[in-house]
């Protein structure tokens, strides 16, 4: 069977980035799935890990990790690497396990794959282009093999299992602890998470003005459990802050309903919320792209419907 | 300061993607500049202005762009040029075809090593056509320096140390990073300038150096693509729904999808 290890990440309080379980729930599937987790709140993150699948997880609480971006990391993972030989390394896109996959390439000279969507079997991993439409297998010679996994690319469920945890104590030099954390700014957000709501709300360049977001917290706010997001171009233009963005570069949502308004549907924002059970699309451009994917889907102006819909919702709620 | 920006040279994102049997098409295609990439020239460009004109230390250095690709990556280069870099090294080979990130990294490290010493390479978050977002990580490693990827503000850059914003999913971390070091930098870190006429003249005569790969004491064996793409396949497609035209009545067709959806 194969070794495969899962990279996970964890914040202090040791809740595991929900995005490492989906991974270890395929992993197992795959071969004997282990986990590596780093950084305060490791060793009780490990206890999760455990219950879906990790047989074994390497664990250090060392606030190290967390103060100095990527290259402490790196070390300690390719020191357990060369000493336990996974035959596989997965990690999932979160920007602290891409840095330190892309280090550990270079230090391993093993291939790496990113954006993958899939793992068929333990030298092949998939991923997805043109928006999702086409589906590429690439077969990754070398090992360990390292592959980054999108959030969402696998159903999370507990094994009954409970891991072995294995206490890491590596030495870290001090010439890579050079890029360190001075400070840590939270966007607080109110409403359920949006990679967790069961109904998604997301605008577009098509909103005209940042003010006119208002109207999607409005409408979030009377369908309850409702979580607003927004492309990337609503981004950059500053009208919302980066946490709102989906897509290939932004997070990646599967709600019950996906309302697009005021949204072309760009590859890469498809790569977002494909995976949505519905979905609503609100454009002025009968052309649009998102048309092509929505369950329903409204040609009309957004600014004019959205008022009438926040009534209708109310009305239907009581 | 020294500054090293890469810049790639992709097939234009606004016609539509072509392959070429497994692969992307990328020759023979009409390219342009990695659209990512005008934010690191701006990026790196500032940081040499910020610096020459006196906050900070002294205003020497040059800000020099690296790129790999096809010798039509010269477009590039020039365009990075145009804006105001002072000079270009492209790696252009046969054999680095198809290159995987592994590859690329280890040709653009060896690049920016021959060019000379480095305070701070700047990159994209991530490239438009391959969208790996693992390069500037896999560089570094290469250069034996630190790295701070997703950069969407520069503090400030001096003494030696660089202090940048970098985003995180809920926020962003405040880093402070000791140079020599490579940065991502993402859209939203500043706000590119448009090449002016004069800056279209003058980026002709600038130099750019055209190195091949045993230029860079590297062989095939050491650039060898390491994954090999099985299978393609079509994706099951998502049936398109019902559209219709507003008539007024849209809004309340809405709310009976989400009552239908029991989401309401
Ligand atoms: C490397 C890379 C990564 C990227 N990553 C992401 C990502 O993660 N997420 C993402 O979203 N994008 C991403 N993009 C950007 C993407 O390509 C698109 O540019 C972006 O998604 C477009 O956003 P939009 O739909 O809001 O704007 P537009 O494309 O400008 O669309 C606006 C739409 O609004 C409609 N409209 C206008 N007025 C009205 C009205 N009154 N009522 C109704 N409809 C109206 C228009 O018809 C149009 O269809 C990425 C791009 C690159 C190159
Ligand atoms: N062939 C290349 N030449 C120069 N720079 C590159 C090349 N490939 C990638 N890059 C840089 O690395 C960044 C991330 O690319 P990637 O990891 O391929 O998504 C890009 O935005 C570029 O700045």
């Amino acid at each position: 069977m194969a070794k495969v290890w899962v990279f996970a990440e964890t914040t202090p309080e040791g809740e595991v980035d929900p995005a490492a379980l989906e991974i270890l729930t395929k992993a197992r599937e795959i071969g004997d799935a282990e986990a590596v987790v780093l950084g305060p709140g490791a060793t009780k993150a490990a206890e999760k890990l455990g219950e879906f699948g990790a047989a074994t997880v390497y664990a250090s609480d060392d606030e190290v990790y967390g103060d100095y971006v990527a290259q402490p990391a790196t070390h300690a993972l390719h020191s357990l690497i060369e000493e336990h030989s996974p035959d596989l390394v997965l990690f999932a896109m979160a920007y602290d396990s891409r840095d330190v996959a892309g280090r550990l390439s270079a230090k391993l000279g093993s291939t790496l794959m990113s954006n993958a969507t899939d793992l068929i079997d333990e030298n092949t991993a998939r991923t997805a282009v043109f928006g999702g439409a086409t589906l590429v297998d690439v077969k990754l010679e070398g090992s360990p093999k390292l592959v980054i996994f999108r959030p969402k690319s696998f159903e999370a469920a507990p094994s009954g299992g409970s891991a072995d945890v294995v206490e890491v104590s590596v030495d870290i030099p001090d010439d890579l602890k050079k890029a360190k954390r001075v400070e840590r700014h939270i966007e607080e957000a109110t409403g359920p998470r949006l990679d967790q709501a069961p109904v998604v709300i997301s605008g577009g360049r098509g909103l005209q003005e940042p003010g006119n977001f208002e109207l999607l917290d409005q409408l979030a706010a009377a369908i309850g459990n409702a979580a607003v997001g927004g492309t990337r171009a609503v981004v950059d233009a500053g009208w919302v802050p980066y946490s709102y963005q989906i897509g290939q570069t932004g997070i990646t949502v599967k709600p019950s309903v996906y309302l697009a308004i005021g949204i072309s549907g760009a590859t890469q924002h498809i790569v977002g919320m494909k995976g949505a059970k519905k979905i609503i699309a609100i454009n002025k451009d009968e052309e649009a792209p998102i048309f092509q994917l929505a369950d329903l889907g409204i040609v009309g102006d957004a600014l004019k419907i959205l008022p009438q819909l926040i009534e209708e919702v109310k009305t239907r709620k009581g | 300061m020294n500054i090293v920006v890469c810049v790639k040279h992709i097939p234009d994102p606004n016609l539509p993607a072509e392959m070429d049997g497994k692969t992307l098409k990328r020759e023979g295609v009409q390219g342009v500049m990695d659209p990512g990439d005008e934010f690191g020239v701006e990026a790196g460009l500032q940081i040499k202005e910020r610096l020459a004109t006196g906050d900070g230390e002294s205003g020497e250095g040059e800000v020099t762009l690296v790129s790999m690709g096809p010798a039509a990556a010269m477009e590039a280069v020039r365009r990075g040029l145009s804006m105001g870099a002072d000079k270009g090294v492209l790696v252009s080979d046969d054999v680095l075809k198809g290159s995987d990130a592994l590859a690329t990294a280890k040709v653009l490290s060896a690049a920016i090593q021959k060019n000379g010493a480095f305070d701070l390479v700047i990159a994209g978050v991530e490239s438009t056509d391959g969208y790996t977002g693992t390069l500037p990580g896999t560089l570094a490693e290469f250069l034996g320096v630190p790295h701070v990827s997703t950069v969407k503000e520069i503090v400030s850059a001096d003494g030696g140390t660089l202090k940048v914003n970098r985003q995180t999913a809920d926020g962003y971390h405040v880093v402070e990073v000791g140079l020599p070091a490579v940065i991502s930098v993402t859209a939203g870190v500043n706000e590119p300038r448009y090449a002016s006429f004069k800056g279209i003249m003058a980026a002709k005569k600038k130099p750019v150096e055209q190195l091949s790969l045993s230029d860079l004491d590297l062989s095939g064996d050491d650039v060898a693509v390491k994954q090999e793409v099985t299978e393609l396949s079509k994706a099951e497609e998502r049936e398109g729904g019902e559209i219709i035209e507003d008539d007024g009545s849209a809004a309340a067709k809405i709310a009976d999808f989400l009552k239908e959806a029991k989401v309401i």
